[in-house]
């Protein structure tokens, strides 16, 4: 528990945090204010329609997310973290669960911020939350930037350097995941198993980037954050194994 | 009597490579408890990375290392047993100094009344709200050693703890080692300058290129490397080093102007009685006094001019 | 102006990060080409623009090259070494920009050429000859579209100061923003139309339903470009270094 103080006075205490937080809530919701408010009044609505300006939160929170252990090596409090807590896996467990919580939170804000700032402005587009999937939709944003943070908090630990794991997260992120689908005969295939394609089904977005409807998907909803669980979670040991193994 | 101090940090074959580049070279020595060690060597000589390897920061390519018999880090809460200031630029730049020490006081459930405690001991009450980024080289300097003395730790390990301050944060550091020695903390400290050493260590532990070269008291280390040096200087130089060689002196070249020879395991005496038996001319038959500056000189075979011309303006 | 040049050149290639880009945006772009010329099959013959999908990586990574050429100035405080031996700030911005365009554009070039090439080793078929101007504009068009880029990122670069803001701004604007632009009702697409970066890429692939001519969209993106770069250098002239 100690640990886990420790990590939250050290991400609270700078100011990147809480403007990437602050962004990271405020774009998308924003977006979808513009989007809401151009939409025609006839317009058949889903609850996934709400979320199609999350990913901007997503992108940002990665960035958040991988600063929160890039810049300790940047400015060399690395060596201070553990030289206090020589216990370097539980250091970085502290700071997983910290910035976890915080994206979770961050992703709550997204998910339901989204949802009412639609339904503010579209009152009558039947945006209640009446099923279990609505739920899942706005208020799944929350795990889905929670593991996103963890994922990226791999990168940052594994890459241990600003610019190279920003770049990698989001050039993957938004366009490797893109691009392979332009591979012929196998590229869907791929993309089925891609890791944040799989976070987006949890969301059920239902359609690629809004355009083309998915279909025969291996896995159900839960099953795809299940997966991107695993693979968010396997990123994070791979960084915190060589952590443990490295010099600082 | 020494065998009665408890040994606090005690290195054993410890050895660390780079690729190629060996940067500690099967180093052993000891710190004794309760005394202030200097920890020496011209500059890259390995005294940091052996003090990232005591910290557990890096991993020892082989050898060992242990605190009070522990590894560094089995030791639980290390910051109540081992303070350190390694850089003091390791702070983040847009959190402020109080920030930083309640996130270190957190880590290792150190109450905050603590962080205001070494605050005011270093003097840096006033700004503890402000950014580490503004912060000067001796007000970073300062941070650095609130951040060690957080946990109350015995065991304190500074590394070159006056490079680059103004002569009044060198002064206030001085007295600091001086109060930390006095309560009877172990103070293991690196530094290149050997003046700065005899202002405050008892024993010294020497290193070059990663290698141990000295370990011992502060007095024996002056007195071992340099009782017997004597500064010759002659037209025949070369003839002169020849036979000093043969006659069981250990000849060294010195570079002053003209050159000389500096001759160690012989006497004055018996190195111009050597000369005038063969028709040797001497300018200059000097026994040297002894110097720490000398002595490191000497042991380490590495030019210290420029850090004796540093400590010169500075001091 | 030729001194600040090789000042700039020399800077940038002494450090590793240009190497890592030029290898790694000319892998992934070459490497996407293999994928889909192996993969390439059935009644639809392999065309040019199936040999540059790979493209996007390349403009990404070079973008994120070009950024960091002027913010690693900034984290190591060198850029204040840079003004302080070059009083002429603009002089220095500008002779950056040229010495990162010009790699940019080579190795645009090198890009799109070579991921052409690789295409027509694995398929000989004759669709994948350049042989109209639209074609050409397409390959060789893709230097022109990476320098411009490389100058805009560095116009951001030195705006930010700070590599994971300018990063992140040069990688979610092009890579997310312009595309939810077009998600808006009614209006979406029309402002999309005016999107600097979909500029760029209807110049290298032209739709149909563009109000300007490829040329015009590559004219805009430079415009937008030199409006970023002026901004940028009233900026770095007015502030503290």
């Amino acid at each position: 528990m100690s640990l886990v103080s420790a990590e939250r006075i050290k991400l609270f205490s700078t100011r990147s945090p809480w403007a990437c937080g602050l962004l990271a809530i405020a774009l998308p919701v924003a977006f979808t204010a513009l989007l809401a408010a151009q939409a025609g009044g006839d317009l058949e609505i889903d609850i996934g329609a709400t979320q199609l300006t999350a990913g901007l939160g997503r992108s940002v929170v990665l960035v958040l997310a991988a600063l929160a252990v890039t810049s300790e090596y940047r400015f060399g409090t690395i060596r201070s973290t553990f030289q206090a807590v020589p216990n370097r896996s539980a250091a970085l467990l502290a700071k997983a669960l910290v910035v976890a919580g915080l994206t979770g939170v961050i992703g709550a804000c997204v998910g339901f911020g989204c949802w009412a700032m639609f339904r503010l402005i579209k009152p009558n587009a039947g945006l209640a939350l009446d099923s279990g999937q609505d739920w899942r939709t706005v208020a799944g944003q929350a795990l889905v930037f929670a593991l996103a943070a963890l994922l990226a908090l791999g990168v940052g630990i594994l890459v241990r350097q600003t610019a190279g794991a920003v770049a990698l997260l989001l050039v993957y992120s938004l366009l490797v995941e893109s691009l392979v689908t332009l591979i012929p005969k196998v590229g869907q295939d791929i993309q089925h198993w891609l890791p944040f394609f799989a976070a987006d089904r949890f969301i059920g977005v239902g359609r690629d980037n809004g355009a083309r409807e998915v279909v025969d998907l291996p896995l159900t909803p839960w099953g795809y954050l299940l997966y991107f669980a695993v693979i968010a979670l396997a990123v994070l040991t791979a960084g915190i194994f060589s952590a443990t193994r490295r010099d600082a | 009597m020494r065998a009665t101090i408890g040994r606090m940090i005690e290195a054993s074959g410890l050895t660390k490579r780079y690729g190629r580049t060996v940067a500690v070279d099967n180093l052993s020595f000891t710190v004794g408890e309760g005394r202030v060690t200097g920890f020496l060597g011209p500059n890259g000589a390995g005294k940091s990375t052996t003090m990232r390897m005591i910290l557990g920061l890096d991993r020892p390519t082989s050898g060992d290392v242990l605190l009070d018999g522990k590894h560094y880090r089995n030791l639980h809460q290390p910051l109540r047993t081992v303070g350190a200031l390694l850089d003091a630029k390791w702070v983040h730049p847009n959190r402020s100094a109080r920030a930083h020490l309640r996130w270190l006081a957190a880590s290792n459930k150190l109450p905050t009344s603590r962080v205001d405690e070494v605050l005011d001991l270093v003097g840096l009450t006033s700004v503890a709200k402000k950014n580490a980024g503004g912060f000067s080289l001796g007000m970073s300097q300062r941070l650095g050693i609130a951040a060690a003395l957080l946990g109350d730790p015995q065991v304190l390990l500074f590394d070159e703890p006056v490079n680059g301050l103004d002569p009044e944060g060198i002064l206030w550091i001085r007295r600091f080692m001086h109060q930390l020695a006095e309560n009877g903390r172990t103070v293991f400290v690196s530094s290149h300058l050997l003046s700065e050493m005899a202002q405050t260590a008892q024993d010294l532990v020497v290193i070059g290129r990663g290698k141990l070269i000295y370990q011992g008291t502060v007095e024996d280390f002056i007195a071992h490397a340099t009782e017997t040096t004597v500064l010759v200087r002659s037209p025949q130089l070369d003839a002169l080093a020849e036979l000093l060689r043969i006659g069981g002196g250990t000849v060294a070249p010195d570079t002053g102007t003209p050159p000389g020879l500096r001759v160690s395991g012989m006497d004055s005496a018996e190195i111009g009685e050597l000369a005038a038996a063969n028709g040797i001319v001497l300018h200059e038959l000097n026994p040297q006094v002894g110097s720490l500056e000398q002595a490191f000189m000497q042991l380490t075979g590495d030019a210290v001019e420029y850090h004796t011309h540093e400590e010169a303006s500075s001091a | 102006m030729t001194t600040l040049l090789a000042t700039e050149r020399i800077k940038l290639f002494t450090t590793r990060s240009p190497w890592w880009s030029a290898l790694l945006a000319l892998g992934l772009t070459i490497g996407m080409a293999v994928m889909v010329a192996l993969n390439h099959g059935g009644n639809n013959p392999l065309r040019v623009e199936h040999s540059q999908f790979g493209i996007q990586f390349g403009l990404m990574i070079i973008t994120v090259m070009a950024a960091l050429a002027i913010t690693t100035e900034y984290r190591f405080a060198t850029i204040r070494t840079t003004f302080q031996a070059v009083p002429n700030r603009s002089g220095v911005l500008l002779a950056k920009c040229v010495v990162v365009a010009v790699l940019a554009g080579v190795l645009g070039e090198i890009a799109a050429f070579g991921s052409w090439a690789v295409a027509r080793m694995i398929d000989s078929s004759p669709e994948l000859a350049i042989s109209t101007g639209d074609d050409l504009r397409m390959v060789a068009g893709a230097g022109l579209v990476f320098a411009l880029a490389a100058v805009l990122s560095v116009a951001v670069g030195v705006l930010v100061r700070q590599s994971a803001g300018a990063l992140s701004i040069l990688l979610i604007w092009p890579l997310l923003v312009e595309n939810l632009v077009a998600l808006i009702p009614n209006v979406g697409r029309d402002i999309q139309d005016w999107m600097p970066f979909i500029n760029a890429g209807r110049f290298l692939n032209p739709v149909p339903e563009a109000p300007q001519s490829p040329w015009g969209s590559l004219l805009y993106f430079a415009g937008v470009t030199a409006a970023l770069l002026i901004a940028a250098l009233v900026v770095a002239n007015k502030r503290d270094a």
